[in-house]
């Protein structure tokens, strides 16, 4: 297992496209950081970054590589290796070393320039939201073996989780803005990562407006360590399903 | 102010001159001070030795100046007031006040003073009281240097630190007020001037006004109180070099101005609140060279103010600049620093070429719809809030400063 696991990162890591991104993050935090004049805000638009590019690129290029990588998996299960054993060190091999990109790339500018407990929890929160997509595209890859259709669903994923839900859940909210929506509001976060992301780092960055909020069951929940504690589970939760639904799959596959 | 202090301290000396002193204590031939209460002549000075005196409530209505030691220490044994006050020309000095009694009915203090003029309240320690410091129908008097420390328990059962009402021509400076309702409470009190008083952990307000005009405020501290600073119903106050820090929850505001007219705010450092200033049916106010930074909102300016004008301010590092309940604008804004302004100067001027709305939809969104707030910074909302800035349809089109700085403005 831990063959398969070192060879899927040296393959990785030998990409150029994982090369590219590092650099690309590093580019970008640094500029951030340099040119922001305030750390608030540089950590703001990091926060864009970690939201938005790191799910993007973590999606894009896993279903990719699991597509390019079918004829080795072929291979590999031509030989007495199990099937959840194989999926799981490609998964691990595939998130490791998309999380060790996005340590060299945001996590060493977050920590040199920033170094406060907010880049931290947003470095904690990028290596999960990582390992999450990863996780997504997996699943993705798994459900169907037409490429075109699998990049597809990764892509519609990554809107659906980045723009179009904050959009949906908003205009529920203004339909049902006569009911009290305050333990609703605690749902609709839980069923999307990148909103526990969200909520989680801007506990630590905006809690002077987050405290301004009357509702009393969404201050109290999100306001102490309770919170912190339930968003961090709910997001292993995120990673552990889609990935277990895969090996379901995977198991059952016609290859 | 500082004239009339002096005036104070200059008339005491006077009807000093023919005084005498009486010792009180274990050692001496007076033990009580109530005892010495009654022998005393007018402008006689008392002069408490350490030690630890039960004595119930004592009532003075002489001039006499009340002197304590390190130790000197007047025990209200939770059930009496301690001393109650009438009169002039007397001083209460150096003296700890503790445990006075807690009534639903009355409002015990541990000094009150009734029907007085000219006198001094300076560098008492007054511990676990109902009402610290309780003054009404007085003027010309300073309390200064005191140290107030409640115990809170629930609104209704807590008394207020330094509590004024119907007072005219005070100067209540430097005392820090820990731990009450209000930390200083203002009723019906004009002419008066609060220094330099530090004001913590009250469970209300950290300073109260309501009907109190042409009263001046200045550099005192309201860190981390229930709700912050209240100024309702009066005119005339000026507001200077203050600190509001840390004022958080559902309903707590740096200050909150409520049915308030011709004011000045000028050099104060609103921090880390929750929201900076609250604005409610106030008109008439000048906002200038304050420090807004850290706040969830630096301001909420309701659609009930008028003509107040908000100008020379740093706002920087808020997630919020400005927020609104209506369209209707009668401010104005001009010459502020927005750390969110995303304009450029042409003409290299200092002045933005066009104009910052501060008001974003997303405030205003939050503002009808509360839970809303789930979506603090998400991806969806900066569209949003992109779009709105273009093309302004649900945020007042006239909240705008037509002349935004390019620079933050030097504010010692």
């Amino acid at each position: 297992m831990f063959k398969i696991i070192k060879y899927v990162m040296v393959d990785i890591l030998r990409n150029k496209i994982v090369l590219a991104y590092t650099i690309f993050l590093l580019a970008i935090s640094f500029s951030i950081f340099n040119i922001e004049d305030s750390s608030s805000k540089g950590l703001l638009s990091m926060l864009n970054v970690v939201l938005i590019i790191v799910p993007l690129v973590s999606l894009i290029f896993s279903t990719i590589y699991m597509y390019n990588a079918v004829e080795f998996i072929e291979l590999l299960l031509s030989q007495p290796i199990q099937r959840k054993n194989l999926l799981l060190s490609i998964y691990t091999g595939i998130s490791l070393s998309m999380i060790i990109a996005f340590v060299i790339g945001a996590g060493i500018p977050l920590l040199l320039l920033e170094g406060s407990p907010t880049a931290i929890i947003m470095l904690l929160v990028g290596m999960l939201l990582t390992a999450i997509f990863v996780s997504l595209a997996v699943l993705g890859a798994v459900i169907t073996r037409d490429k075109a259709k699998g990049i597809g669903i990764a892509i519609m994923m990554w809107l659906y989780f980045a723009l179009l839900y904050d959009g949906l859940v908003l205009l529920i909210m203004f339909q049902f803005s006569d009911y009290p929506l305050e333990s609703a509001v605690v749902i609709f976060c839980s069923l999307n990562p990148v909103d526990l992301a969200r909520i989680l780092i801007l506990l630590k960055l905006d809690i002077a407006a987050m405290m301004g909020y009357t509702g009393a069951i969404f201050n109290q929940f999100f306001g102490n360590s309770t919170g912190i504690i339930y968003a961090f589970t709910t997001m292993l939760i995120w990673l552990i399903v889609p990935l277990l639904i895969a090996l379901r799959l995977f198991r059952k596959n016609d290859l | 102010m500082k004239s009339l202090l002096a005036l104070c301290c200059f008339v005491l000396l006077l009807k000093c001159a023919d005084a005498s002193i009486i010792n009180v204590g274990k050692s001496h031939k007076t033990q009580t001070i109530k005892k010495a209460i009654e022998l005393a002549q007018p402008f006689d000075t008392l002069q408490i030795e350490n030690g630890i005196y039960k004595e119930g409530n004592l009532i003075v209505a002489k001039p006499l100046t009340l002197l304590g030691q390190k130790q000197t220490i007047l025990d209200g044994e939770n059930k009496h007031e301690i001393l109650t006050i009438s009169g002039s020309y007397f001083r209460i000095k150096g003296i700890t006040f503790q445990n006075s009694g807690y009534s639903s009915m009355n409002d015990f203090a541990s000094i009150k003073i009734i029907d007085a003029h000219d006198f001094i309240i300076e560098q008492n320690r007054i511990i676990n009281a109902h009402f610290a410091i309780h003054v009404s129908n007085s003027n010309r008097f300073v309390i200064k240097n005191n140290h107030i420390t409640g115990t809170p328990a629930e609104e209704q059962s807590t008394g207020n630190g330094i509590h004024l009402w119907k007072c005219s021509k005070a100067l209540i400076a430097n005392n820090n007020t820990i731990g009450h309702r209000d930390g200083i409470y203002f009723e019906f009190v004009t002419e008066s001037e609060v220094l330099n008083n530090y004001s913590e952990k009250n469970i209300r307000y950290g300073l109260h006004f309501m009907f109190s005009n042409n009263d001046k405020y200045i550099s005192n501290t309201f860190h981390d109180n229930g709700a912050g600073v209240a100024v309702m119903f009066s005119h005339h106050i000026a507001m200077h070099y203050n600190k509001f820090t840390l004022n958080r929850g559902g309903s707590a505001y740096g200050i909150l101005l409520k049915e308030i007219s011709d004011g000045e705010v000028y050099a104060n450092t609103f921090s880390n609140n929750t929201v900076g200033v609250f604005m409610e049916g106030t008109n008439r106010i000048h906002f200038k060279h304050n420090k807004f930074y850290s706040n969830g909102y630096a301001m909420k300016v309701q659609a009930s103010c008028n003509e107040n004008n908000i100008e020379n301010n740093n706002f920087t590092g808020n997630t919020f600049d400005v927020a609104t309940n209506g369209s209707l604008v009668l401010n104005t804004l001009s010459k502020n620093y927005w750390d969110k302004y995303e304009g450029y100067d042409l003409n290299k001027d200092g002045i933005g070429d066009i104009p910052y709305r501060p008001v974003s939809l997303y405030a205003m969104i939050i503002e009808t719809n509360p839970v809303a707030v789930m979506f603090l910074r998400s991806f969806m909302v900066s569209l949003l809030d992109k779009t709105e800035k273009i093309v302004p349809s649900i945020t007042p089109e006239n909240f705008k400063d037509d002349k935004p700085a390019m620079k933050p403005i030097a504010l010692n």
